[in-house]
């Protein structure tokens, strides 16, 4: 069985453009504080979602509609009516990260299927049949902690489909716990749908050296001929004492592409590609790119070069904790 | 700061030369025309960027002597093209090689941010606003010209043609968007 590809789409035209390049499933958001990649100029209103759902519908491809965000107290009804709005419009899924807002999906909307986003960072199989059990969740996006190894003693202690990212930015190995955002901002994925939230970051080019603010900090400086960075303080470069480096991780992108095989030996059921931010030239290219290795692993042929490097943060590539080989 | 394989076309020296010396103010107008007609045809786009609807824009083609400032101004855009520095809200600067390949959907707005050959001052939420509404857009200049050309269309898409196999640059939305 082809491995499934999930796809990103930040608007309705890279929702196209992933569902025309081959993608098996694309997830999305409504455009507020419930979906994690609330930035300007992106995401869906609920004509929009539904005209999107319909057009994948009508092209043979599911869409999941990522409410990932964690409901702030006393606003619950935004979180509840994009649950209802989502299921209104088609969606074939919901991803979710919130236990409460989990329990009640599950409770009033009985028919809609129910994933686990990688926010809800759960990453042994006791919680996710806890989850399963508690929720009905069918399947869980797994936190980029986990070796291929680890992956495979997952699957087999659970029913629970399995979804790992494949390609794209990777985060500090705490999902939906990372706070580094709020620190400098104020605003964070978890609550408020954004990391380094665009209207906190600032950045000054003078005779090609770039540098980066988040909040009014510098966290990187580049010089005329090296690749920029996101302005995420997990990426960031620091001195402490003589020494200047990236304390957290390297501005590198995931690539999981040649562990394709091992993935779908360790059971997982869906690629996940990294990247509501990004435009539906990067959609189309990644895709088809991935589309074209799952349908060359499932006809049993080697898989074909890759050509997303240029894509990459940093332009430059890791396969992440799949592998670890951590320094 | 791209790589060789992947280098992004030059500006063609003859476009850079004439703007040295053409009044800019008729070109203004009829720039502040064009992006009318293009508000009229795509009103999502003006939708999109929202509380930036009426930001100023300084779009930069570095290998231009002019920059472009632009306001959307809720969907009655003004255009003024300048030689002198100009100060805006946010400004996106980049060879016009890049400004007309993110405009057409051709490249990755992040992936040129990476490679430096994009750069984006001052507002940044602002900034990001303009491109994921351009994107989204699924805009092609030459559609929108060939449109208001009437009876001229067609000697007009050929003359596009032939400059975008002559100078590389992306006049026109590709069907496959190309890797950058």
């Amino acid at each position: 069985m082809v491995m499934e590809i999930v796809c990103p789409a930040g608007t309705p035209a890279a929702l196209r453009a992933a569902v025309k390049a081959g993608a098996h499933t694309v997830y999305c958001g409504f455009n507020d504080e419930t979906n994690a990649r609330n930035f300007p100029g992106l995401n869906f209103d609920r004509a929009e979602m539904r005209d999107g759902i319909t057009f994948a519908h009508q092209h043979g491809a599911k869409v999941l509609v990522a409410i990932n965000t964690f409901p702030r107290a006393g606003d619950e009804a935004i979180w509840h009516r994009a649950v209802h709005d989502a299921e209104a419009c088609g969606a074939d899924a919901v991803i979710l990260a919130d236990p409460g807002l989990l329990d009640y999906t599950a409770r009033n909307h009985t028919g809609l299927r129910r994933h686990l986003s990688v926010q809800a960072a759960a990453a042994n199989a006791d919680i996710i049949n806890f989850y399963a059990e508690n929720f009905g969740v069918k399947r869980v996006v797994l936190p980029r902690v986990l070796s291929v190894p680890e992956i495979a003693a997952i699957n087999s202690e659970t029913e629970v489909e399995t979804e790992v990212f494949v390609f794209g930015g990777l985060c500090v190995m705490a999902e939906g716990r990372c706070s580094l955002s709020s620190y400098a901002t104020g605003l964070s994925p978890n609550m408020n749908g954004v990391c380094s939230p665009a209207s906190h970051v600032d950045y000054r080019q003078d005779a090609g050296v770039l540098d980066a603010r988040l909040g009014g900090y510098l966290i990187h400086r580049v010089n005329k001929d090296e690749p920029a960075p996101y302005p995420t303080l997990c990426k960031g470069c620091f001195s402490v004492g003589d020494k200047t480096g990236h304390l957290f991780e390297d501005p590198v992108s995931l690539n999981a592409e040649k562990l394709i095989p091992q993935l779908q030996k360790a059971g997982v059921t869906a690629l996940k590609i990294e990247g509501r931010q990004r435009s539906k030239s990067y959609v189309a290219q990644v895709v088809r790119n991935f589309r074209a290795a799952v349908d060359a692993l499932d006809a049993g042929r080697p898989l074909p070069e890759g050509m997303l490097a240029r894509l990459s943060e940093g332009q430059a590539m890791t396969t992440g904790a799949y592998k670890k080989t951590w320094r | 700061m791209s790589e060789p394989q992947n280098q992004l076309p030059h500006c063609p020296v003859a476009l850079a030369a004439a703007l040295r010396v053409l009044p800019l103010a008729p070109l203004s107008l009829s720039l502040t025309v064009f992006s009318r007609k293009i508000a009229k045809n795509n009103p999502g786009l003006f939708q999109r960027l929202g509380e930036y609807d009426r930001t100023d824009f300084v779009l930069d083609p570095v290998d231009l002597p002019i920059v472009m400032c632009l306001n959307p101004n809720r969907g009655q855009p003004k255009v003024k093209l300048t030689r002198r520095s100009a100060l805006g809200t946010a400004r996106i600067s980049g060879p016009l090689a890049a400004l007309l390949g993110l405009v057409h959907g051709a490249f990755d707005g992040d992936a040129l941010f990476f490679s430096r050959d994009l750069v984006i001052e001052g507002d940044t939420g602002a900034a990001l606003a303009l491109r994921n509404a351009i994107d989204d857009a699924e805009l092609d200049l030459a559609q929108e010209a060939g449109v208001l050309s009437g009876p001229f269309a067609r000697p007009l898409h050929q003359l596009i043609a032939l400059a975008e196999r002559r100078t590389g640059l992306c006049l026109t939305r590709p069907e496959d968007a190309t890797i950058w």
